[in-house]
């Protein structure tokens, strides 16, 4: 295995822990946030959800610029990549505005435990999200400019990128889960 | 003669524009200028985490003592404790094992050298935060776990525990990235004829440990950055008084901690297997099982974190099976003492400072070992819980453990990473006075423990005893601060007039020393070829060669 992949596979597994805790921390303050607002009667699941759906739709958009890299269209995997980015800045636009309304509703982080808890998570993956284009911007700057060709050691780059994009995108479906369908349900 | 698969680069001055002076070590990449300011950098600490450990025995040495303050006696046992663990035994061992790792797999760099520097540089500067605490107010003084609620704004009287939470999280982001660097290096950098079944078991033990930290470091990094909203922007995630929980923390901390003791000393388990099969002329007995059991010792270390809980109440079920895991994981570690053992005996001993380093780590550490055990006893631990029973006990395994291994490793890998010895005359002044000193200190804890004395408190009542034990102890602290002292004086000296060290000087087997002494900046020009575990011996005993170990999988 290449060292990119293995490199991006271990942090990836690191991460995994760490969004972990966050996690336990939030189901843990679940049952009794301390009153205030709960995920119940303060998120809008629904519009959330249409959001999820660019960064979910995002996994496949790189899975083709990938393909499109591998056959050695780089003309095609510009675009594809150029998708990607779209969709998960459109998911980042998305947790913008559900911020800028919770905190119209008076919901800010030392609101209470759910909204600690709630915004430390969500936060992190916002943020995970953000250095995620960051690095499919550069990804996406070197191939524009012909600094990345199809050689094996350019197209580990493509593929760490890849990873740890899949990695964000699965982590919001745990988060999505056990944070807005548990409150639907 | 060569298989090599070095890698196609050379990182560092050779590859890169030559810097000189210091600018070539600041704008270093190369793994063994890294791993020489990683012992530096461990090495200024130990001496302020050590100047820390001297005021505290100072006060310490007589009852009803008024020589500091209460509140910079919690300060001061804080900042050893942490100093001691992220800033010392932690980067130091890192430090050994970036120099050697490489080498001894026939590496010419790490994987990543960029993601190397980084690792260093940001430890560094999360180790300066820390210490800036003291000019910002004050340092933080809750003991090395800070405890919540106590590090909650509202039992603060300074920032300290900001700048811990902070340091700290830049010391575990750059731990974080050393464990993914040496896990890359390791798989893929080798030289393709060293397989898994004919690494050196140094290198086997990096392996584990590092897959332990990637595991275990992101728990304490998420711990620390909770702990860091609750402090800066008021959150109460740890508060009880508003819902939160103290007994969370507990176990984010604790399910970090365990794991982290195993951190600080696997690798100390890593230097023992290669200095005393060395020094004992065998190899060592039982390679199977050292390799085996320290890959149960990272699993287990997963399942025992809440015996460092036992006086919270968890209730009957829960003690039974944190006492039982925590019995369950002195298992593999006794494997490795009965290695070590037989690997000592009928062999032909060469009792150089780093072996006696070496041999005196497996007496301290089973010492340490077993007053360990003592503690997954639950009546036991209620006990003794937070008595100086219990600094005995940390002190046996992280001195008398890691702190010797260290030391048994440097005066080993020095003449590599210098090309002169360490004197082997003041190596034995240091040793000597390093286990007198350390055993004065120490031994009598165990006592004053039993005799109900609590730890963490800034004096004590003039009780029967207490004073002469005490007081003992002290004067151990003292003969230490002399060992540091010999050992300065020896390091400064060899590297400058110390004998000539050569290639291999104490007949070593593994890569590192078929190389010069110091390494070229491209470590080997080329890479003698491995067929079994202790390729120099095969080459210096042809007739003599140890059994060929087949390739990973061809049994």
């Amino acid at each position: 295995m290449s060292r990119a992949k293995l490199g991006i596979i271990l942090f990836v597994i690191s991460e995994t822990t760490f969004f972990g805790l966050l996690v336990t921390s939030y189901i843990y303050f679940h049952g009794d946030p301390g009153g205030g607002p709960t995920a119940a009667n303060s998120l809008n699941a629904l519009r959330t959800g249409l959001f999820s759906i660019l960064l979910f739709s995002s996994s496949g958009t790189m899975v083709m610029a990938a393909r499109s890299y591998r056959k050695g269209r780089l003309k095609g995997a510009l675009g594809w990549l150029c998708i990607t980015i779209v969709l998960g800045g459109g998911f980042l636009v998305g947790q913008a505005l559900e911020y800028a309304d919770l905190f119209a509703k008076g919901v800010v982080i030392n609101r209470n435990l759910f909204a600690t808890t709630f915004f430390t998570l969500t936060g992190f993956h916002g943020l995970h999200v953000l250095i995620g284009l960051i690095a499919l911007a550069i990804l996406t700057g070197l191939l524009a400019g012909g600094k990345v060709g199809a050689g094996a050691r350019d197209s580990d780059a493509f593929e760490a990128v890849g990873i740890y994009w899949h990695f964000v995108d699965a982590v919001w479906v745990l988060i999505f889960s056990v944070v807005y369908l548990w409150a639907v349900l | 003669m060569s298989d090599a698969a070095l890698t196609d680069r050379i990182a560092g001055p050779a590859g890169e524009a030559a810097h000189r002076g210091l600018l070539s070590w600041v704008a270093s990449v190369d793994h063994k200028q890294i791993g020489i300011m990683y012992l530096l950098s461990g090495l200024v600490f130990f001496l302020i985490g050590g100047l820390e450990a001297m005021l505290i025995r100072v006060q310490l040495a007589i009852p009803n003592n008024h020589f500091l303050s209460p509140d910079m006696f919690d300060q001061l046992f804080t900042m050893h404790g942490t100093t001691m663990i992220f800033l010392v035994v932690m980067p130091v061992l890192t430090g050994l094992t970036i120099y050697v790792m490489p080498l001894m797999i026939g590496a010419r760099d790490v994987a990543f050298p960029r993601l190397n520097a980084m690792s260093f540089w940001i430890q560094l500067f999360g180790g300066i935060l820390l210490y800036f605490s003291f000019l910002a107010g004050g340092a933080p003084n809750d003991g090395w776990f800070s405890y919540a609620p106590l590090s909650e704004p509202a039992f603060s009287f300074n920032n300290g525990l900001s700048y811990w939470a902070l340091g700290l999280a830049c010391v575990g982001i750059g731990t974080l990235a050393g464990s993914i660097n040496m896990i890359v290096t390791i798989v893929t950098l080798r030289v393709k004829s060293l397989t898994i079944r004919r690494l050196p078991l140094f290198v086997w033990m990096t392996l584990v440990n590092s897959f332990l930290m990637l595991m275990a470091l992101p728990i304490i990094n998420a711990t620390f950055v909770t702990l860091l909203i609750d402090r800066l922007l008021n959150a109460h995630i740890f508060a009880p008084a508003f819902g939160g929980s103290a007994l969370l923390w507990q176990h984010y901390f604790w399910s970090f901690g365990h794991p982290e003791v195993y951190i600080m000393i696997l690798p100390a388990f890593a230097i023992i297997s290669e200095v005393i099969p060395v020094f004992s002329g065998k190899p060592i007995y039982g390679y199977e099982f050292v390799a085996a059991s320290t890959v149960a010792i990272a699993l287990l270390s997963f399942t025992v974190w809440a015996h460092h809980m036992f006086a919270v109440g968890m209730g009957h079920v829960f003690d039974l099976f944190f006492g039982f895991m925590s019995m369950t994981i002195a298992v593999p570690t006794g494997i490795k003492i009965f290695n070590w053992s037989a690997t000592l005996y009928h062999g032909r001993i060469r009792l150089t400072t780093s072996m006696l380093f070496g041999i005196a780590f497996i007496v301290m550490f089973t010492i340490g070992g077993l007053s360990g055990v003592s503690f997954a006893v639950v009546p036991v631990d209620w006990q003794l819980t937070d008595t100086y029973y219990l600094v005995a006990h940390i002190h046996y395994v992280l001195f008398g453990g890691s702190i010797f291994a260290i030391l048994a490793g440097i005066y080993y890998w020095f003449p590599k990473m210098s090309g002169r010895l360490l004197d082997e005359h003041l190596g034995k002044w240091h040793f000597w006075l390093t286990f007198i000193g350390f055993n004065l200190t120490f031994f009598l804890q165990h006592l004053l423990g039993m005799m109900g004395m609590r730890r963490r408190v800034f004096t004590y009542p003039n009780l029967p005893g207490w004073m002469i034990l005490n007081l003992i102890s002290t004067i151990g602290a003292f003969v230490l601060l002399a060992s540091v002292l010999v050992f300065l004086w020896n390091i400064i000296v060899s590297r400058r007039h110390g004998q000539v060290a050569g290639d291999n000087p104490w007949d070593g087997w593994t890569l590192e020393w078929a190389t010069s002494s110091p390494p070229p900046p491209e470590n080997f020009a080329l890479v003698p070829p491995v067929g079994g575990r202790r390729p120099l011996w095969d080459m210096k005993h042809p007739d003599r060669r140890d059994e060929a170990v087949a390739a990973a999988g061809a049994r």
